[in-house]
């Protein structure tokens, strides 16, 4: 048996990827991916704790997560198109008119 | 079985008027206005005399409870009416004077374009009159105190386009709430020490007190503090000052409010709280005094003034005064009775003055009068009548009421009686001077531009002005009504039967003093020849003066020189007042109220703090760069240090 310490050491290299990859991209595509990266490094934790706790809502809250993560992959990469369309570039840099 | 008495309709009944006429007279007829004034000001009257009728069948003192108002933890003040012989006399004088009035104002401001506005605020005035009147909570009667108070301004500033007419408003206003605070005081310690305001309630726990013959104490102080809130409504020193200045106002309103009825609420106050004041003789003491200089002082003034209704208007102060010192000596059904016929005459000398004002189209100046009495026969004859009336010549109304005070006074202290029957000499003086300089000798308003001192709404001065006119008969019917009242109202006080119908009122204190009356019946006689005489040497004297050696009083004032000249100033009182308290006020309002505390505390202060965010705004607004990652950054900083401290929460444990 994997001890759990196993699992939340991995989920926290995970979501610590996905936080870097976040601060040092600049294409939007790869900082979405690492937001993914830091839903599913979360989820495994949920799904370790359920597993060592023998409790379910821990993977309930995954489906939930999941569901959740696939929404807003949609809606993201809906509004990435927009933005290319727009300003023919994925740089968020660049994405900037928020700026006073 | 006691009747129902209905006793809320007689003060809503001119509220209603008020309220049509405030609401849709605007756009009504002249007639229809009137029509509805005087129905709802005569219905008020008509309800009166029936309850007047019903007064011998019901059990006295008759209350009646309309509506809750306030009821907290024990305190109780509703919207309840208490009837007794006081409040009936009141209730009589203030619907019966106060619908003559309605009358001759149809005629008397029929060409003012504020017709609507001045029957509206009119029956408003009796609505608050009557509250104040039959209250059955002093809570209640300080809404009626405050309203008449409120109407009065209104109706003194009732030209309001004209400066002095508005600043005489204001004066009036603001001298009144000087006395205000004191009565309001009063109340305040009636509450914390009786818990109630209800007079029944009140004057039963008041009862078995005894009296404060030694020091002063509680009552002593309450009795004080109510005399201060009288002080200021009924113009005595040293709140007397706006009375003068409110002759601003209609003269119809001169009669009504500041005569015949509001200006008496003073002394109905103290009298309705003879309890407090019979056990608190130093605070009678102080009644006494001021109304006795109040009269001797205000008459003074009156016989130097010029202006016809500046001369009623110091009289009224020094009858006032009169009915203070009866109340003062403890004589309050004397004092009552004296404001029955006060209310009679005084209105009617102001109606009358307004019929010679109406005459010569708006000249308010005696000098510029003067042989009126041929060209105005019915307002001479009414004038005479009321003249004679409260100069005090038998039979007429004021002799019995002012002797019937005199008698009482001198029975409390000499000097009173002594200051008193000089007040009568001076009183007699300044109203036959008043009645001589207007009505006999030749008329002078030939010689000047009538036109120029119209009054501005006063409508007159477009027809005249060859020879004054007598004025139409609704404005001299009243006049009429009010003569006769002016003759015969004083023999109810024969053989004290207005002082025994209202013994129930006040007690065993008039019966004591009604004990001690018999012996001295003699005296009473003499001193009542007495006053008769001085009345009639103070008619004569004006005789002298102003008619048979008309030289006179020219002379005499050149030889008083500094003395004429401070009581034709009115004793500068005005000026003192504004020296000693409107300008510091001013001053002191303006320099550190305005330009210390206001401007550079509060304003400052507001500006400052605005500066002070808009500069960290302007400062923080650099961290908003618009760069997506280094938000980013912000957020994992943050919750790198939220987590590290959890961790540092949890190690520690």
């Amino acid at each position: 048996m994997v001890p759990l310490s196993y699992y939340l050491v991995l989920s926290g290299i995970l979501f610590a990827c996905g936080v870097v990859g976040f601060l040092i991209k600049r294409n939007i595509i790869t900082i979405f991916m690492s937001i993914e990266l830091m839903l599913n490094g979360v989820n495994l934790s949920f799904v370790a704790f359920a597993a060592h706790w023998h409790a379910l809502a821990g993977q309930v809250f995954v489906f939930f997560v999941m569901v959740v993560a696939a929404a807003e992959a949609t809606v993201g990469l809906a509004i990435i198109i927009a933005v290319y369309r727009t300003r023919e570039t994925l740089n968020v840099d660049q994405v900037n008119l928020l700026k006073l | 079985m006691t009747p129902t008495l209905n006793l809320w309709l007689i003060p809503v009944l001119p509220l209603a008027g008020a309220a049509i006429n405030g609401f849709f007279g605007k756009k009504s007829s002249r007639t229809a206005v009137s029509t509805i004034a005087l129905v709802f000001c005569g219905a008020a009257f008509a309800w009166a005399l029936r309850v007047a009728w019903h007064f011998s069948s019901v059990s006295l003192p008759y209350q009646e409870y309309l509506a809750h108002w306030i009821r907290i933890s024990g305190f109780t003040a509703d919207f309840a009416f208490y009837l007794d012989q006081l409040s009936l006399v009141m209730l009589l004088v203030v619907t019966g004077v106060g619908f003559l009035i309605h009358v001759y104002s149809v005629g008397y401001m029929w060409d003012d374009p504020g017709y609507y506005r001045f029957f509206s605020y009119l029956n408003l005035f009796m609505f608050f009159m009557l509250t104040l009147v039959l209250a059955n909570n002093y809570l209640l009667m300080f809404i009626g105190w405050e309203g008449v108070g409120l109407a009065s301004y209104l109706l003194i500033g009732f030209w309001f386009t004209k400066d002095s007419a508005a600043s005489a408003g204001k004066k009036a206003f603001i001298v009144n709430r000087i006395g205000d605070f004191g009565f309001l005081i009063g109340l305040f310690l009636l509450i914390q020490h009786f818990g109630s305001l209800n007079f029944a309630d009140v004057f039963e726990k008041i009862r078995p007190i005894a009296p404060e013959t030694a020091g002063a104490g509680l009552l002593t102080a309450i009795g004080i503090l109510l005399m201060v809130g009288a002080c200021g409504k009924s113009a005595q020193i040293p709140l007397y000052v706006w009375l003068p200045d409110a002759m601003e106002g209609p003269t119809p309103v001169s009669a009504l409010i500041h005569a015949a009825t509001m200006v008496t609420a003073g002394v109905y106050m103290v009298a309705r709280s003879h309890v407090i004041f019979e056990r608190a003789p130093g605070a009678l003491t102080v009644v006494a005094i001021i109304g006795t200089l109040t009269a001797l002082f205000a008459a003074t003034i009156g016989i130097t003034q010029t202006d016809i209704k500046k001369v009623l208007a110091y009289s009224t102060v020094s009858q006032l005064g009169y009915m203070f010192m009866a109340c003062g000596v403890g004589a309050f059904s004397a004092g009552i009775f004296h404001l029955m016929t006060h209310a009679f005459f005084k209105g009617l000398l102001f109606l009358a003055a307004g019929s010679v004002i109406h005459a010569v189209g708006g000249e308010q100046d005696m000098r510029k009068m003067g042989g009126l009495r041929t060209y105005i026969p019915w307002t001479f004859l009414t004038m005479g009548i009321a003249t004679l009336a409260i100069a005090g010549i038998p039979p007429f109304a004021g002799f019995w009421s002012k002797d019937e005070i005199l008698w009482k006074a001198y029975q409390a202290n000499w000097i009173y009686w002594l200051i008193g029957l000089v007040t009568a000499f001076i009183t007699s003086f300044y109203m036959f001077r008043l009645l001589f300089m207007t009505f006999f000798g030749d008329y002078h308003g030939h010689q000047v531009d009538a036109h120029g001192h119209a009054r501005p709404a006063h409508g007159h001065d477009d027809h005249s002005h060859g020879e004054p006119h007598e004025s139409p008969a609704v404005m001299l019917v009243p006049l009429m009504i009010l003569a006769v009242l002016s003759v015969v109202g004083g023999l109810v006080g024969i053989g004290n039967g207005f002082e025994h119908f209202l013994a129930p009122v006040f007690g065993t204190g008039e019966a004591a003093s009604a004990a001690g009356e018999g012996a001295s019946h003699g005296m009473e006689l003499l001193l009542m020849f007495v006053s008769v005489l001085v009345a009639a040497s103070g008619a004569v004297l004006a005789w002298v003066l102003y008619v048979s050696k008309a030289y006179l009083p020219q002379k005499i004032a050149d030889t008083l020189g500094g003395f004429y000249s401070a009581v034709l100033n009115k004793y500068y009182v005005d000026e003192l007042y504004a020296a000693l308290f409107v300008k510091p006020l001013v001053d002191g309002s303006t320099h550190i109220l305005w330009q210390g505390v206001d401007r550079k505390v509060i304003d400052d202060s507001i500006n400052d703090a605005a500066d002070g965010a808009l500069h960290v705004s302007d400062n923080v607004r650099h961290m908003q760069s618009g760069n997506l990652r280094s938000y980013a950054g912000w957020i994992a900083a943050g919750s790198a240090v939220v987590i590290a401290y959890m961790i540092w929460l949890g190690v520690g444990r």
